[in-house]
């Protein structure tokens, strides 16, 4: 297995599709949102887009995976968690005039948008230590016969 | 929405997920119990995509069109792009993901529904 390649294989298979349907899904809301009631909440129509474009961004990077794109991938899974930390936190503080992706930490998404960059981070951590040791690491059976 | 049909199509979502993550389980690839269930949940969807518009052009009521046909269409996605995305990773992990499918189509479902009711 190459090493660009980690990043989408293995469990990084199940990453991704989580990153891709919650590219999808934020993108699809921000684009509603925006076009049909943008002065409404602007502010948090303009959040949900920014995590919908950090979606698009992870996904990408994790399906690449070459090095580049891993520190891409980094910086946006990063950038992500300090999102839904902040906004999660703003949005229990203050009350916000509609939801984001990220309000509440993500309980409208059953907090998984709180959980996917921890995930994220750690699979990138995870796959930097198999690219760097030898092949023979992957303890994967059915995997390893790829 | 057409009720018997949302029943019918949470009871197949739920079961690509449970049949899918036995595999996943068992250290597999998903079976044909799976992947034809999976099969299923798409010709159900395809379905629910042409009542739901008939119901959408019939309804009087104020429902959000644009987002409702969106909900109809990009659920038709979910089944074929888990497939996909399945096949090429011939582990555990893509059994995985056809079990992300299916509980991806209920979440949708239970959206698609929550947007008819209003």
């Amino acid at each position: 297995m190459s090493a660009a390649a980690t990043t989408r294989t293995g469990p990084g298979r199940v990453l991704v599709a989580v990153y891709a349907l919650f590219a999808v899904a934020a993108t699809g809301r921000s684009t509603v949102q925006l076009s049909l009631k943008a002065s409404e909440a602007p502010v948090p129509y303009t959040l949900s887009l920014v995590a919908a474009l950090i979606y698009v961004t992870a996904t990408v990077a994790l399906v690449r995976g070459t090095p580049p794109w891993r520190q891409v991938a980094w910086i946006a899974c990063t950038t992500e968690l300090i999102g839904v930390l902040v906004v999660g936190t703003v949005s229990v503080l203050v009350t916000f005039p509609d939801a984001t992706v990220w309000s509440d930490y993500g309980i409208g998404y059953g907090f998984v948008p709180l959980v996917l960059p921890v995930c994220g981070l750690w699979w990138l951590r995870q796959t930097s230590k198999r690219s760097t040791a030898s092949p023979a690491a992957d303890d994967e059976s059915t995997s390893a016969s790829r | 929405m057409i009720a018997p049909l949302v029943l019918v199509l949470v009871v197949l979502g739920v079961a690509v997920a449970v049949l899918a993550l036995a595999d996943v389980a068992r250290n597999r690839e998903p079976g044909w119990g799976a992947v034809g269930t999976l099969a299923l949940l798409e010709v159900g969807l395809l379905v629910q995509c042409v009542l739901g518009f008939v119901a959408l052009s019939d309804t009087d009521r104020d429902v959000n069109g644009l987002t409702f046909s969106a909900y109809l269409v990009g659920t038709l996605l979910v089944p074929p792009a888990a497939f996909l995305w399945a096949v090429t990773e011939r582990s555990r992990w893509g059994t995985a993901v056809v079990a992300l499918g299916g509980l991806a189509v209920l979440a949708l479902e239970g959206r698609l529904n929550q947007i008819w009711g209003g």
